[in-house]
């Protein structure tokens, strides 16, 4: 048996994702991938693989594994309670698993998605160069779907170094709450709303349970197109962290498992908040604030000097 | 404000939040908006500008997916501003002669088409004569999109136009051909939708495990829809299936 875990519970909706399947949403193909891009980059650098290896990402509840082979694990992502068997683990850190070690994952407490790095990553065969699962489309990751009781993972294959890690320094642990802030640029269709969509920074929302990889429905103040305005768009391509509007004012803030819309895009969350729209569950309020393209650009060089930061904290450990 | 409805003089520039930049050429259904706005798409894509990740095309618009810490974006708008003069002269007079006619064999009715007799009954005909429409209509490929493989297609007759349904299905069999509105299209891959279901193809339109995978058609190429019978659809099918 080549398998390194057997699947004894599955969670609510536990995929395999890596950082997405890039180049091909001319072809209607999803970016797919893990939606807290810093959870999951930390998870596979606590496991000793690349950036890109692939790893399990869990929705709300997490899955329960046995182990079958010795294993590095790590578990980032979400507050959640982590066991292996009988013993309390932390999250943001890296522990051994022997055959035999049962790995439970359960509720999470605060937050949403959960994130299991292995050593060697998560071993599916690659789709269109990418191991994330797109369950909508149906292909990616194992066999196009979420992980079902019964199913058999393997691991190995996308390890970088034998030198696997303990523990994450607390201040490279985001703090996670109910009520977050996420900075947008206004558009691209800004001026399509009532006061170029100002609205939108002003008004609180409320996470809808119509949340999804596809994206996350708001409920709140129902933002006004402006009377001029042609309402939708023609269909064009969208991204991860466009706010979308249709008639009805709610806005639909996109992940990853959206390629084209034919509403009108009133703001965009920067590339750097949008792990916080992975972790977004419902019930959480979410505000939103206009920022300049300069200040998204400093907050995203701040991210990634941040991940090269821990990266060189936990070599030298 | 109101967009202009006329094809723009130069691009309009619109930000997609700080790694998107929506590129306009103009704002309607016209085949040949859409073809200069693939060839400005294919045109930037061969001046592969560090930073650029993807360029995504639509009706009249591209998306420019890109890594901002590389990409200066003076630039990239500076490099359209340039392409797009010469747009003309680069030998798009004959959009129609930039892709091919593509058949798609489809097995009406039946089974294959749940909504044929709604969609009869809502314009008035027999079922043999939206099949009759359907299958006599060229439609232009504009673009690609929202589920792998699937095209979104001009030239629908306003005469077979149905509404959508009101409670779409939860699945709709890979290969299924239906109208929703004045749109017809096919599904390359099972999915939920809510459109009217007339017709089957036993064509694999999108090869998800195929390393690279090429669509069965692309965005300039026009479909048209051919009857098949049940047998020759069963044929078609096992031909695919076997190699």
């Amino acid at each position: 048996m080549d398998s390194t875990f057997l699947v004894l519970e599955p969670g609510s909706f536990t995929t395999v994702q890596d950082a997405g399947r890039r180049g091909y949403q001319k072809l209607g193909v999803p970016l797919s991938g893990a939606a807290d891009e810093y959870a999951f980059r930390v998870a596979n650098l606590l496991a000793g693989n690349r950036p890109n290896a692939a790893v399990l990402e869990m929705t709300v509840v997490g899955c329960t594994l046995a182990t079958l082979k010795p294993a590095w694990v790590a578990v980032t992502g979400a507050e959640a309670e982590v066991k292996k068997n009988s013993a309390k683990k932390t999250t943001w850190s890296g522990f051994a698993v022997e055959p035999g070690d049962v790995l439970r994952m359960d509720k999470v407490r605060k937050g949403c998605r959960l994130y299991l790095g292995v050593s060697g990553g998560i071993d599916v065969p690659e789709v269109m160069a990418s191991r994330s699962t797109s369950a909508q489309a149906g292909f990616g990751g194992y066999k196009g779907r979420a992980l079902r009781k019964g199913d058999f993972l393997s691991t190995g294959g996308q390890s970088r170094s034998a030198q696997v890690h303990s523990e994450v320094p607390r201040e490279f642990v985001p703090e996670l709450s109910s009520k977050m802030v996420l900075r947008c640029l206004p558009g691209p269709q800004a001026e399509f709303f009532h006061s170029r969509g100002e609205e939108l920074f002003a008004s609180e929302y409320r996470v809808t349970t119509q949340a999804d990889k596809r994206g996350i429905r708001l409920e709140g103040p129902p933002l006004e197109h402006a009377s001029d305005s042609p309402g939708g768009v023609l269909s064009e391509p969208s991204l991860p962290g466009n706010i979308q509007v249709p008639g009805d004012g709610s806005p639909i803030v996109l992940l990853r498992e959206q390629t084209v819309g034919g509403y009108a895009k009133v703001a965009t969350v920067i590339t750097s908040d949008l792990w916080r729209l992975g972790q977004a569950a419902p019930g959480d309020r979410i505000r939103f604030r206009a920022v300049d393209r300069e200040t998204a650009a400093s907050l995203r060089v701040e991210m990634l000097r941040r991940l090269e930061e821990l990266e060189r904290r936990l070599q030298e450990e | 404000m109101r967009l202009e409805s006329q094809a723009t003089d130069t691009p309009r520039y619109r930000e997609s939040g700080d790694g998107g930049l929506l590129v306009e050429l103009g704002d309607r259904i016209d085949w040949t908006l859409n073809a200069r706005t693939r060839r400005l798409a294919l045109l930037l894509e061969r001046r592969a500008l560090p930073g650029v990740v993807e360029i995504v095309p639509a009706y009249c618009s591209f998306l420019i997916l890109f890594e901002p810490e590389t990409l200066d974006l003076e630039r990239l708008k500076a490099e359209i501003d340039d392409l797009f003069p010469g747009l003309d002269d680069s030998g798009e007079k004959e959009p129609e002669a930039s892709g091919q006619v593509v058949e798609i064999p489809v097995c009406y009715g039946g089974d294959f088409g749940p909504d044929l007799a709604s969609v009869a009954q809502h314009n008035g005909l027999s079922p043999e004569e939206v099949i009759r429409i359907h299958s006599s209509g060229t439609y232009p490929v504009y673009m690609l999109g929202f589920a792998p493989g699937f095209p979104y297609l001009g030239g629908l007759d306003e005469r077979i136009a149905t509404p959508r349904l009101d409670t779409p299905r939860s699945h709709v069999p890979a290969g299924s051909v239906g109208i929703a509105g004045s749109q017809t299209g096919i599904y390359p891959l099972a999915s939920p939708g809510g459109w009217r279901l007339i017709g089957r193809t036993p064509l694999t339109l999108f090869d998800s495990t195929a390393e690279d995978p090429v669509p069965y058609y692309r965005p300039g190429d026009s479909l048209r829809f051919v009857a098949v019978s049940q047998e020759e659809f069963n044929r078609l099918l096992r031909e695919r299936d076997h190699g």
